[in-house]
């Protein structure tokens, strides 16, 4: 609440608008490294093709924008009925996933979702409806009221969805669910047969990942304002989303959240300072030494330094 | 009406992409279906060598098949050492192969960002006096650009098969995907025999690199769509199986040239991902499956 408010606050006092961009995309990360987690930090279920979940999101989003025109009528509904709406589509696809999941673990699953995302653009570019190979134009409304700009608004509404990532994401840890699916992750045929409700807890899980990787690809069109398959399907949100969360740390809710902040600022200011391919340079760099040297992120690392001063 | 001149040129030129296909996918078959390591970063390695020999093509004018020979040993240290060095920080330690695929991942985008710094995102293609001619077979036209890396993917795919089914070596390495502990009791070493199949898989990449610049014009993006066809082929022919890695890679080449034929060529891409996971979900033992 307070951080809500804080940043409430700061879009109406600060008007730079690099940073609003820069800060959407940390906490558009924030949101899908969050997403991501349920299913691979909780479960151990890999996902490569987190774009397929963002891409799907954003082109239900960008569709409802062009066919209904929500937003010169209702200008602060129109947000939530997007969300809504790519969440929903995102979890029709993660409930198909979820089907897969029955049949395929470990790598083969993975290599599956790696398909998905491919299959996705592949779909996408050819649907002329969907604007193909040479993409949408999605027009950002410029004015709305209370707010300088429509990207504070944004910006805004973004922090909100990111706290409930987070909120979300910590409630599932610590409740019953959390419990269920880290047994999961740790021997399905064991939970199965101690009387955990694997199928429905895998079901859950991949739907709940797919939900909030959706609702972040809704916001996505807005932001760009122009919307292309190869670049939101694409192998290149799949990587950040996962690195993050095994950069920061799989095991609980704070490590996706310190790995998308800080690997979000080190990207921007990659990407201002040198180029988008120095960006991925340095998360494929982070991402390996990581998986190599610190498997339980920087959670991981902050633990074994507080249990050494205890000693 | 479906004209007979179409549908046959789709289908030749479908098998002879197919044999390129396979060289394409040994690496996988051997180093995912033997050795049961998911070498995700495989493609890349391919496109690497691509790169290898579009530079020694452009600046010393060596036919690329021969730089991919040449290659060849140089990719065999270079996956020696990789082997190496993911055995002592994975299968050493017992890791879960989850996190040696996320590492594979990794070493995927490293590599593609090291192509893009140092050759750029322009399209590369090699030059060779055979490469622009084709050869007229009644209605049926087959062109060297083609029929040569089929070729020599057929010609890499039988030797493979001949190497694992007759050599010394071979046979330890068929030991060691069945059961390494007996082989290390009969006094063979697993992690040296792992590692040369591992350089074994990856310098067929160098050929299989040479294969697929002088077929069509390369950048570094593309090793994100052999993903899918490596994987569709290794699973479809059954993991391990070198001979039914070649039927697969032969089927997947005619279903591809089939659907750029009458779908159009944007389809085309996508097919081998949807093969991918139509076999997953049906018969993830593939078509030679044990």
């Amino acid at each position: 609440m307070l951080l809500f408010l804080g940043a409430f606050l700061i879009t109406q006092n600060f008007h730079n608008q690099y940073y609003y961009l820069a800060a959407f995309t940390v906490l558009q990360y924030i949101i899908l490294s969050q997403g991501w987690n349920i299913l691979g930090g909780y479960t151990g279920y890999v996902n490569f093709g987190t774009g397929a979940f963002f891409g799907v999101g954003a082109y239900t989003s960008a569709m409802i924008v062009k066919t209904f025109k929500i937003g010169k009528s209702a200008p602060f509904l129109e947000l939530p009925i997007l969300f809504i709406a790519g969440g929903l589509v995102a979890a029709l696809l993660g409930l198909g996933l979820g089907y897969l999941t029955m049949r395929i673990k470990g790598i083969y699953f993975s290599i599956s979702t790696l398909a998905l995302a491919f299959v996705t653009v592949t779909i996408i570019l050819n649907i002329d409806a969907l604007g193909g190979a040479t993409g949408l134009y999605i027009i950002r409304p410029r004015k709305i009221p209370f707010f300088t700009n429509y990207m504070e608004f944004l910006f805004l509404v973004m922090v909100a969805l990111s706290i409930f990532a987070v909120a979300f994401a910590r409630y599932i840890e610590n409740s019953w669910i959390g419990r269920g699916l880290s047994a999961v992750r740790d021997d399905e045929d064991a939970a199965e047969c101690t009387g955990v409700p694997v199928l429905k807890l895998k079901v859950f899980a991949t739907m709940a990942s797919s939900t909030l990787m959706g609702v972040a690809g809704a916001a996505y069109p807005y932001f760009v304002t122009f919307l292309e398959p190869i670049s939101t399907v694409s192998l290149d949100v799949g990587v950040n989303s996962l690195a993050m969360p095994l950069i920061g740390g799989t095991s609980t809710w704070a490590g996706p959240l310190v790995g998308a902040v800080l690997l979000g600022i080190i990207q921007q200011i990659a990407l201002v300072t040198l180029s988008p391919e120095y960006s991925l340079l340095v998360i494929g760099i982070l991402l390996v030494s990581f998986v190599i040297l610190a498997p339980e992120g920087i959670v991981g690392l902050f633990r074994k330094f507080r249990a050494s001063l205890k000693k | 009406m479906v004209s007979i001149d179409l549908l046959l040129n789709a289908v030749v030129a479908g098998i002879l992409i197919g044999g390129f296909y396979a060289a394409v996918s040994l690496g996988i078959s051997v180093v995912f279906g033997l050795l049961d390591i998911a070498n995700i970063a495989h493609p890349l390695f391919v496109i690497t060598g691509s790169y290898f020999t579009f530079y020694l093509n452009s600046n010393f004018g060596l036919d690329p098949i021969l730089v991919g020979l040449i290659l060849m040993p140089l990719f065999f240290v270079i996956g020696n050492i990789v082997y190496q060095s993911y055995y002592h920080f994975f299968e050493k330690q017992g890791a879960e192969p989850l996190r040696g695929l996320v590492f594979f991942f990794g070493v995927l985008f490293l590599i593609e960002v090291s192509i893009i710094i140092t050759f750029g995102v322009d399209y590369q293609l090699v030059e060779a006096a055979y490469l622009g001619e084709s050869l007229n077979l009644g209605i049926v036209n087959v062109s060297y650009r083609l029929f040569i890396p089929f070729l020599v993917g057929v010609l890499l795919t039988t030797g493979l098969h001949f190497f694992f089914a007759k050599t010394f070596y071979g046979r330890a390495i068929m030991g060691v995907s069945q059961d390494s502990l007996a082989l290390s009791l009969m006094g063979a070493d697993p992690v040296r025999i792992k590692s040369v199949a591992f350089g074994i898989g990856i310098a067929t990449a160098s050929m299989a690199g040479a294969l697929l610049v002088m077929i069509l014009p390369i950048e570094p993006a593309l090793g994100r769509e052999y993903i899918g066809r490596v994987f569709a082929v290794a699973v479809l022919g059954g993991l391990g199986s070198v001979k039914g890695a070649l039927f697969a890679a032969i089927i997947l080449g005619i279903a591809e040239s089939l659907t750029a034929t009458y779908f159009g060529a944007a389809w085309s891409s996508g097919v081998s991902f949807g093969f991918l996971l139509l076999v997953l979900a049906v018969r993830p033992a593939g078509l030679f499956g044990r």
